[in-house]
């Protein structure tokens, strides 16, 4: 039985769905010499496919889950595999019944369909349903199941018929050969594979491969409770597998589905019970499969009794017995997300894990494009598994994180909720003085940064309601008017803002210019001193990223990119970086803290603290110098994200404190503030119409439209330009705009204040699809305190994008006025940026 | 002296209790002390014949009027009594349910520690058992703290050897003394069945079925093959839980032990439930899709692939040999 | 009819069993643990007596603390109460079990239990001693009968039947009585939802038994011989038939 090779192009370990799905999709990409292995038998080889309850529900808060859950669906129904039942969401509190509108905002935004039903209406689709319990459902007819083994079985053999897979069951990986950072073999029980690339696409057991090889899969196993009740009378006269709509009863965080006679119950609502991936037993000392570990009852009665209150025709039948029941094995990330990409340990070792059901043969085929061309059509950025930084790898946050998120799949998770556990881990030099000021702290990429501080409540009273205090609790949750205060007192002095999250990276080398100039829409073929933003696309012409560039000498730059980025983006840099090693990059995130100091004051703060000349003349906007700062050597970076006069300051770590104390102290007398990212990241930036990657910017759209286009493009060639000029070529499908809402009081007379996510209408309350499909929603939403707006981002497409056009955001299930106020970039606060130019 | 317990029914001795016979001999061996044994049964053919060809020097044949049929508690009692006068320094019999039983109650009776389905043993104060659990899946070594110890030879624990030089067995009626109470518990009745096909526990062929076979319609295709070969069909405790099979048809540790020449075992994944109900198969033929059913490992030979494709072609082409 | 169970709580093992560090017990980590099949026809079999002739069920069992799970399980399918001998989890040999259980049944029938019949497992799931329900029965003078796979009880008396291979002995007893009991005797039944959450309002009497001196006593657990032999594979689905055919041969059971 070994058929193994000894060469492979590429091995894929892990022959649940996502293996089978990456080999399919690979194969179909015309790669050859394909090995997938399994260390279990086929077609079951005993992982988390094995037990999976099979339901597929389209609709997700995030837009690139619910694409590609989309993406899956529809190649479930490729392959005949799906059968549609429908689905509902049952709200049994007003909580979750107004998260029901919510879900039906990410419906519209993602171009899905589902509606609020009631209780009527639920009982005439789900005749069982205890209504009497329930306020509403949140109705998804597209909602069904799928057969995943038999889905993995055809992807397999079509990739088989291709001629480009060998497949090896029952072969167990023993080590991975790293050299020279790259992988280059695959040890087995049943002899060695040289090969190029490896896919790990294990589920629970990826962090063990990866470790193998040096690298990080960041996922815990961990266990969802799922029993099945039968034989059920009113099943009797059913055929098939199903033929009831399928439950979610959000406020239990519960599950009930029919499967031929019985009736399949699973649980997100008990304690998370996490495992180590080396505690997974054999597939032999297993009684049922590794990932089907013994049923813990008492960890399930609540829920019985629950599941038997909501359903009691079906379940409260003495002959309706526990068929089966498990404590199953799924993958757990600490932020939820699947975790795909090549790792940025080693190169060539890729990972397709944590990926469930509904979004294997998505991720599969993200996967195969992303090996293929570098692009896969569908944004990677979420699922990036890049995006774990260093202490995100570890063991302990993982532990921690999962546990945190196991209880959120079926909860509802505000936009801006924080993670309570695992926190403190990265901390800026000016972290004790934020914490002695009252900072409340966010956490972005493990950093602690202050969004507002307590200590500035003091001008609550002086803005009054300028500051736009928000009566709804959902609303104000996670938020204060201080943040507005904070906006507005920084306008009007100077205040100070903590942003040692960047990421920060050198490049230097004779090959310096041509290496940027290759990976960046903007001309960097600058003086030094000069700072530039720019764009990076892909080769579609789509935004990997947006980041500011300052050229230092001749031959080095200095990259500062957002925090949440630095993973993702050092990859790309790093991947890009010439072979002949003319260029090498520094990775400085960890060495430089910074602060920004803005606001009409802040050159006369600045000016205090040095002696090198900050004047315009000779300090004039986006342009970087060396300075002093007292003893602290300070690079000085003339911008901003805020729209005031000022700089970035960035200083050795060890100094920072030095830093923030000759500046607070200097400023006392001009009226200095900390101020935290909730001015800088939303209500500042909002104002002046700047976009935030994540948000406004991602693959699904180019320059053109987010109005970032420059008058000239580059003669330089660089990665995406061809599509960049095929987009400046043509109209654009949408543009980005800035909206004001006109009049946001509730029908119940409530003012409320939209988060982001909420779909942009027509007057008429039809949602907006522009002609690639993609639906009008609102981006980025947040305070105007100095326009006295509330303003959201949203793309439109031209007939739309005109300043005047009146259109509506649906919030909760209400549709409120909006105007827009600004089609493209240009700031609504301060429009030419005389503020900047100080 | 060791003393050895005989049971026979209609046929008088059982492979397995010549099994044993040949576990205390060898016992008795190493210690240096004569074998006896005991019988209680009445038409024992020629017991004493068969027993000295297994190196029994005396034979207690047990009499009572009442004696008529098996009468655990008044065996027992008699086979007490009889241990009280000859003063044995230990007891066996076969690890059958009869032999278990009677043991069992003379520890009771006695207060002695019994030890069940024994492997092995090893000499020594005390004297220590290697001992089946899990029908064999794991072993235990365990002490025997007291004279004399009882204990129960598994099945298979060794191979039937006669002796070469063989002595007169001499016979001697031992002749108990029982109460009308010692009887409250016998038979009052036997009830003949005569099993339709080929009874599982003798069959020289057998079929067995699990997990993979689906459905009760499923085991069709199974029968049609016992059919052709003169084989018994069984099922693992899935198919019987699932009522595809009855509970008399199943193979496995609470089920019937088999020793067939060659069991087929179609769909059924090996766990340790089954696998003791059928390891004493001489050859064991495992027909199933997991390429790596742990039963694999335990088998001789293995076919990869559904049993309801590779029976349906695999009687066709017996049925074309056949005719 | 008042009817006593004794169950023992035993792990559930895949197709290998390892060994826990130090060899006095399996390695149960990663299980699950249940009844023996014997015992789950004895619980079923009680349950379906009280349902006929009235009564209650009581279901012992002696373990670890832990072994309340199995007394629930017990208690889910139709049990009336339990009763817990809490040891430290090691191993009691078969006469220190029976000692134990006997004291408890005493000590149980001071407090005005009755008890009618007293079912256990023809021999537990993991030591497989055969012989606990005989002790307890001889301790406490009751006629017993071990094997039985058919029972038509009635208010004072009991027919049983054990299956030998020539078909069935028939026994009769009077009541009080023990029987050991196998599987195949019922069907057991699953637990319902409501059963389930019902197990858990129902009462437990716990206690600390005595311990007797031991007499089998457990020295170490070792895994017998692996048999080792890998198969030899005789092919893939249809293509394996002509290889079949020729072992079929080989072996004499298809003739040449």
């Amino acid at each position: 039985m070994s058929g193994l090779p000894s060469h492979a192009r590429v091995v894929i370990i892990g022959a649940g769905i996502v293996g089978n799905c990456v080999a399919y999709h690979l194969a179909r990409l015309s790669w050859k010499d394909l090995v997938l292995i399994d260390k279990g038998p086929l077609p079951n080889p005993g992982g988390s496919t094995g037990h999976a309850s099979n339901f597929i529900y389209p609709v997700d808060h995030s837009k690139i889950m619910t694409q590609i859950t989309r993406d899956s669906l529809r190649q479930y129904q490729e392959l005949g595999v799906f059968r549609e039942s429908g689905g509902l969401e049952l709200a049994r509190t007003p909580e979750n019944f107004q998260e029901l509108h919510r879900r039906v905002a990410s419906a519209k935004c993602w171009g899905e369909s589902g509606e609020v039903v009631s209780p009527e209406r639920v009982k005439s689709l789900m005749p069982f349903v205890n209504t009497r319990l329930i306020r509403g459902a949140f109705w998804v007819p597209t909602v069904g199941v799928v057969d995943s083994l038999r889905a993995g079985t055809l992807m397999r053999e079509s990739a088989q018929q291709m001629g480009a897979l060998t497949l090896s069951a029952n072969t167990e990986v023993q080590g991975i050969v790293v050299t020279g950072g790259r992988v280059r073999a695959v040890r087995t029980s049943r002899g060695e594979i040289q090969t190029e690339y490896v896919v790990i696409a294990c589920g629970i057991w990826s962090p063990r491969l990866a470790r193998m090889a040096g690298a990080a899969i960041p996922l815990s196993p961990a266990v969802h409770q799922m029993i099945s009740v039968g034989p059920i009378k009113a099943f009797e006269k059913t055929t098939g597998e199903i033929g009831y709509p399928i439950i979610r009863d959000m406020t239990t965080m519960m599950y009930e589905r029919q499967n031929g006679g019985e009736m399949e119950i699973g649980s997100y609502a008990h304690r998370p019970i996490l495992m180590e991936p080396d505690d997974i037993p054999s597939i032999e000392t297993s009684k049922l499969s590794p990932t089907e570990l013994p049923f813990t009852k008492e960890d399930f009665e609540p829920q019985m009794a629950q599941a038997l209150e909501l359903l009691p025709d079906l379940l409260d039948d003495e002959n309706a017995g526990i068929q089966y029941a498990i404590n199953g094995l799924l993958s757990l990330t600490p932020d939820g997300g699947p975790i795909a990409g090549e790792t940025p340990e080693v190169k060539g070792l890729w990972s397709a894990a944590a990926v469930w059901i509904k979004e294997a043969p998505g991720v599969g085929r993200m996967v195969a494009e992303w090996m293929t061309t570098g692009e896969p059509e569908l944004d990677p950025n979420e699922v990036d598994v890049a995006r774990f930084q260093p202490y995100a790898r570890t063991r302990r946050h993982v532990r921690a994180r999962t546990s945190e998120i196991y209880n959120r799949t079926y909860g509802i998770v505000h936009p801006r909720e924080q993670w309570t556990s695992s926190r403190n881990h990265r901390l800026s030099p000016f972290h004790s003085r934020e914490k002695d000021l009252g900072a409340v702290f966010f956490e972005l990429a493990g950093w602690e940064r202050p969004h507002w501080y307590e200590s500035n409540s003091r001008l609550l009273e002086h803005y009054g309601d300028r500051v736009q205090p928000r009566p709804n609790e959902w609303d104000a949750r996670w938020w204060s008017p201080i943040i507005n205060a904070e906006h507005l007192a920084m306008r009007d002095r100077v205040g100070m803002v903590d942003l040692s999250a960047f990421a920060i990276f050198d490049i230097r080398g004779p090959g310096v210019l041509e290496y940027i100039q290759k990976l960046t829409v903007g001309q960097m073929d600058v003086p030094p001193g000069k700072a530039v933003y720019t764009p990076l696309l892909n080769r579609a012409g789509g935004f990997k990223s947006d980041l500011t560039i300052t050229r230092m000498t001749e031959h080095s730059y200095r990259i500062v990119t957002g925090g949440s980025q630095g993973g993702i983006d050092g990859r790309w840099f790093r991947d890009n970086l010439p072979a002949d090693r003319s260029v090498e990059l520094h990775d400085l995130t960890s060495a430089l803290c910074t602060v920004g100091l803005w606001g009409p004051k802040a050159r006369l703060v600045l000016q205090s603290v040095t002696q090198d000349d900050v004047s315009s003349e000779a300090f004039p906007y986006a342009s970087a110098k060396q300075i002093d700062v007292g003893s602290v050597p300070v690079w000085a970076l003339r911008i901003s994200y805020v729209g005031e006069l000022g700089w970035e300051l960035y200083a050795p770590m060890e100094q920072g404190a030095e830093l923030w104390d000759l500046l607070w102290t200097a400023g006392q007398e001009h009226g200095l503030l900390p101020v935290g990212i909730g001015v800088y990241a939303t209500t500042a930036r909002l104002e002046k119409g700047y976009r935030l990657y994540g948000h406004e910017l991602d693959t699904e759209y180019n320059p053109v439209e987010a109005d970032l286009a420059r008058p000239n493009v580059k003669a330089q060639e660089f990665i995406g330009k061809e599509a960049y000029l095929k987009a400046r070529a043509e109209a654009p499908a949408a543009i980005l705009c800035t909206l004001v809402v006109e009049n946001n009081v509730s029908s119940s007379g409530e003012r409320r204040y939209m988060l982001g996510h909420e779909p942009i209408l027509t007057t008429a309350g039809e949602p907006i699809t522009d002609h690639k499909g993609r639906r009008s929603y609102v981006t980025s939403a947040g305070s105007g305190p100095s326009l006295g707006k509330y303003l959201l981002m949203a793309y439109l497409p031209p007939e739309y994008a005109r300043v005047g056009t009146q259109l509506k955001v649906e919030y909760f299930g209400e549709h409120y006025p909006v105007t827009v106020a600004v089609a493209g970039s240009t700031p609504l606060f301060d429009s030419t940026n005389e503020r900047m130019k100080g | 002296m060791i003393l050895a317990f005989i049971e026979g029914e209609r046929n008088p001795i059982s492979p397995l209790c010549l099994q044993a016979l040949t576990f205390a001999r060898e016992l008795a061996a190493g210690q240096g002390m004569p074998l006896e044994a005991v019988a209680f049964e009445r038409e024992a053919g020629d017991l004493p014949g068969v027993l000295q060809r297994h190196g029994v020097s005396r034979i207690h044949r047990v009499e009572h009027p009442r004696l008529d049929d098996y009468a655990p508690e008044a065996w027992a009692k008699a086979l007490a009594q009889l241990m009280d006068r000859a003063r044995p320094q230990f007891v066996l019999a076969a690890a059958t349910d009869r032999g278990n039983e009677i043991l069992a109650r003379v520890a009771a009776v006695k207060n002695l520690p019994m030890a069940a389905n024994c492997i092995g043993w090893a000499p020594g104060s005390p004297p220590v058992v290697v001992r089946q659990r899990w029908g064999g899946s794991l072993l235990e070594e365990a002490a025997l703290h007291a004279v004399p110890p009882l204990l129960t030879v598994a099945p298979h624990a060794v191979e039937v050897r006669e002796i070469e030089t063989q002595m007169e067995a001499s016979l001697e009626t031992f002749s108990p003394v029982l109460e009308e109470k010692d009887f409250r518990v016998r038979v009052v009745a036997r009830e003949e069945t005569h099993p339709e096909g080929v009874s599982l526990r003798t069959a020289s062929v057998v079929v067995g079925g699990g997990r993979g076979v689906g459905s009760a319609d499923g085991f069709r295709v199974l029968e049609e093959l016992a059919s052709l070969l003169g084989a018994a069909v069984g099922g693992s405790r899935v198919a019987t839980n699932n009522g595809w099979r009855t509970h008399a048809q199943q193979i496995g540790l609470t089920g019937n032990r088999i020793a067939p020449d060659l069991y087929i075992a179609c769909g059924i994944s090996g766990a340790i439930q089954h696998y003791v109900g059928c390891k004493g198969s001489k050859n064991i033929l495992v027909i199933n899709q997991d390429r790596e059913a742990p039963f694999f490992r335990r088998a001789t030979h293995g076919v990869v692939g559904d049993l309801h494709e590779v029976l349906p072609a695999l009687i066709e082409e017996i049925r074309r040999i056949k005719t | 009819m008042n009817v006593l169970v004794c169950v023992k709580r035993v792990p559930d093992p895949g197709a290998r069993i390892e060994l826990a560090a130090g060899d006095q017990a399996i390695e149960t980590r990663k299980l699950g643990f249940t009844i023996g099949p014997h015992e789950e026809c004895a619980v079923e079999e009680a349950v379906r007596l009280i349902e006929k002739l009235g009564g209650s069920a009581t279901v012992l069992t002696l373990g670890p603390a832990d072994a309340e799970e199995q007394l629930r399980d017990s208690m889910a399918v139709g049990a009336d109460r339990g009763i817990l001998l809490e040891t430290e989890g090691d191993d009691w040999d078969p006469a220190q079990t029976a000692a134990a259980i006997v004291a408890a049944i005493r000590a149980a029938e001071r407090q005005g239990s009755r008890f009618d019949l007293f079912l256990f497992g023809n021999e537990s799931a993991d030591a497989g001693g055969f012989q606990v329900g005989i002790r307890v029965a001889q301790a406490l003078d009751l006629p017993c009968i071990t094997g039985v796979k058919r029972l038509e009880a009635q208010a004072n008396k009991v027919l049983a039947r054990r299956e030998i291979a020539t078909g069935w002995e028939v026994y009769e007893v009077g009541l009080p009585a023990l029987l050991t009991v196998r599987e195949g005797l019922n069907s057991p039944r699953h637990p319902s939802f409501r059963s389930l959450m019902a197990a858990r309002k129902k009462p437990i009497e716990r206690s600390r038994p005595e311990r007797d001196p031991v007499g089998l006593e457990l020295l170490r657990l070792r895994l017998p011989p692996d048999r080792g032999t890998s198969a030899e594979m005789l092919g893939e689905g249809k293509a394996a038939v002509p290889r079949v055919i020729e072992v079929l041969k080989e072996l004499g059971v298809l003739q040449a």
